[in-house]
């Protein structure tokens, strides 16, 4: 067959295509074989649809998940202004990334583009939690990016990103500790998609603020803050371990104490810690 | 047919408004509405959607199955709801976080299927289009006429502009936390459709059944 009847050849199928779908679509509405093809027309013009926008938005998207990242980092440091711009009070902020086992610096890498949540799904780059998984994570990443504020040198401030299961959702936020190391000194959850109203509240200011002041760890550095049910009883002795539960939300505030626990703990950032505020591990 | 255009834009403004006289969409009325900026992104979202799926479905009613009508109309709507969201995302980014949920429930929005299945699979592309914006209009003014009122008297501001000086910075204002709460929208709602309702009574619903009153003298 020579080149030219096969294309002629392929000319004919195309065209037999073309009137075979004219025939399908001059069916009665009601014949299955119109409601079939009807439904996948729509189906492939939807999606088509769809995934085109997903896709076309996706970086514009990221660029403004990240600025918000950005302004929350800024905000929890306790930096934010109007009259400094977000940019110049990022600058002040120190960004590193964390080795999580050995608890040092890792050096070389360009931080402001490693993402967690990309290494938490890269075999390579994390750790499966199988048997401990308190927090819900199922893969932990090997690398966290802190933030670290200091003043003529001296740290002031530390600030983690944690996140963690809360009820339906994974709940990411920024927890800023003083320079010891376990008192924390803002607290707060950006994305989260607990029931609105009830878990939502999470993120809200009035719960938020009763986290300043409170101690994440005990004498001898095992973490032991607990959301606990109903609200604290400020003359107990360990009140300042203790932070008042969300009303109709116990599970959120279970998920809380969770991750909390996980990420200051040894598979946490409990190397780092140590390392950092200069104290040993009991 | 100018004037049908008008009448099918005007109607549904006040006459025939979807909240108030054919009350759907009460969710997001007392779900998004208790601040006036995402009470806004949500009208211009709904909208977009309603105006969107009415042109699409009009402009295919030709060649609709009727056996999987409401599959398909759900099958549109779905997508451009996806689309609006992933838009927000990009361009609104807070807002779509403080609307979270309640944009991907426009899909479940009576007024969109209720005007998808009732004018715009009966009817021609234009006169769908002037029907869902005239529906996305009306739902818009309660939706923001609402919002206006519990942002102004639950937080004394409106756009997150202070207005009434609040006690606690100082002013003389104490805000109605009742407002904030979902009971304060269907209060409002409920205040706005009995105005309405007064200034034309021609909304009026006939009662479904009267109450028989027995003196005691004649109950056995």
């Amino acid at each position: 067959m020579s080149a030219d009847s096969r294309s002629q050849a392929a000319g004919a199928g195309l065209t037999g295509l073309v009137a075979w779908i004219k025939a399908v679509f001059r069916l009665p509405n009601d014949d299955p074989r119109k409601t079939l093809a009807v439904a996948l027309v729509l189906c492939l013009a939807c999606s088509m649809v769809v995934s085109a926008t997903a896709v076309s938005l996706r970086p514009l998207q990221e660029r403004k998940a990240a600025l918000a990242l950005k302004s929350e980092i800024v905000k929890v440091a306790g930096l934010g202004s109007a009259e400094v711009g977000l940019d110049a009070a990022f600058a002040q902020i120190e960004t590193r990334l964390v080795d999580l086992d050995s608890g040092s610096f890792v050096e070389g890498v360009d931080v402001l583009s490693y993402s967690y949540r990309d290494a938490a799904k890269d075999s390579s780059a994390s750790t499966a939690l199988d048997d401990a998984d308190p927090a819900g994570l199922s893969r932990r990443p090997d690398r966290m990016p802190v933030y670290l504020v200091r003043d003529a040198g001296q740290l002031e401030t530390i600030i983690l990103p944690i996140y963690g299961a809360g009820l339906w959702s994974t709940m990411h936020g920024l927890l800023a500790l003083a320079p010891d190391g376990r008192t924390v000194k803002s607290l707060t959850f950006y994305e989260q998609r607990e029931t609105a109203g009830l878990g939502s509240e999470v993120a809200g200011e009035s719960w938020l603020s009763e986290w300043p002041g409170k101690v994440l760890l005990d004498a001898s550095g095992e973490p032991v803050i607990e959301v606990v049910k109903g609200t604290v009883d400020a003359s107990a002795a360990n009140a300042q371990h203790r932070v008042d539960g969300l009303s109709g939300a116990t599970l959120t505030s279970n998920g809380v104490t969770n991750l909390m626990r996980f990420w200051l703990g040894p598979q946490g950032y409990g190397p780092f810690l140590a390392t950092v505020s200069g104290r040993e591990r009991g | 047919m100018a004037n049908t255009s008008v009448r099918l834009l005007l109607e549904p403004i006040v006459d025939k408004n979807p909240i108030t006289l054919q009350i759907l969409g009460i969710c997001s009325a007392l779900a998004v509405t208790t601040k006036l900026a995402p009470a806004i992104t949500m009208s211009i979202a709904l909208t977009a959607v309603l105006v969107g799926s009415s042109v699409i479905i009009s402009l295919i009613r030709q060649q609709m199955p009727s056996s999987i009508r409401i599959i398909i109309q759900m099958t549109i709507i779905a997508s451009l709801v996806i689309v609006v969201d992933q838009v927000l995302q990009a361009f609104a980014y807070e807002l779509s976080k403080q609307l979270s949920v309640f944009v991907g429930l426009i899909i479940t929005n009576c007024i969109v299927l209720g005007r998808a299945e009732a004018f715009a699979s009966k009817n021609p592309p234009w006169p769908s289009f002037i029907d869902a914006l005239g529906h996305g209009i009306g739902y818009s003014l309660i939706l923001i006429s609402v919002a206006a009122i519990r942002e102004l008297l639950g937080s004394g501001s409106l756009l997150g502009v202070p207005i009434l000086p609040l006690i606690k910075e100082g002013g003389w204002y104490e805000p109605n936390g009742l407002m904030l709460l979902a009971p304060g929208a269907f209060f409002i709602i409920g205040l706005m459709i009995w105005a309405i309702r007064t200034w034309k009574p021609d909304q009026l619903e006939k009662p479904e059944y009267r109450i028989h009153v027995v003196h005691r003298t004649e109950a056995q």
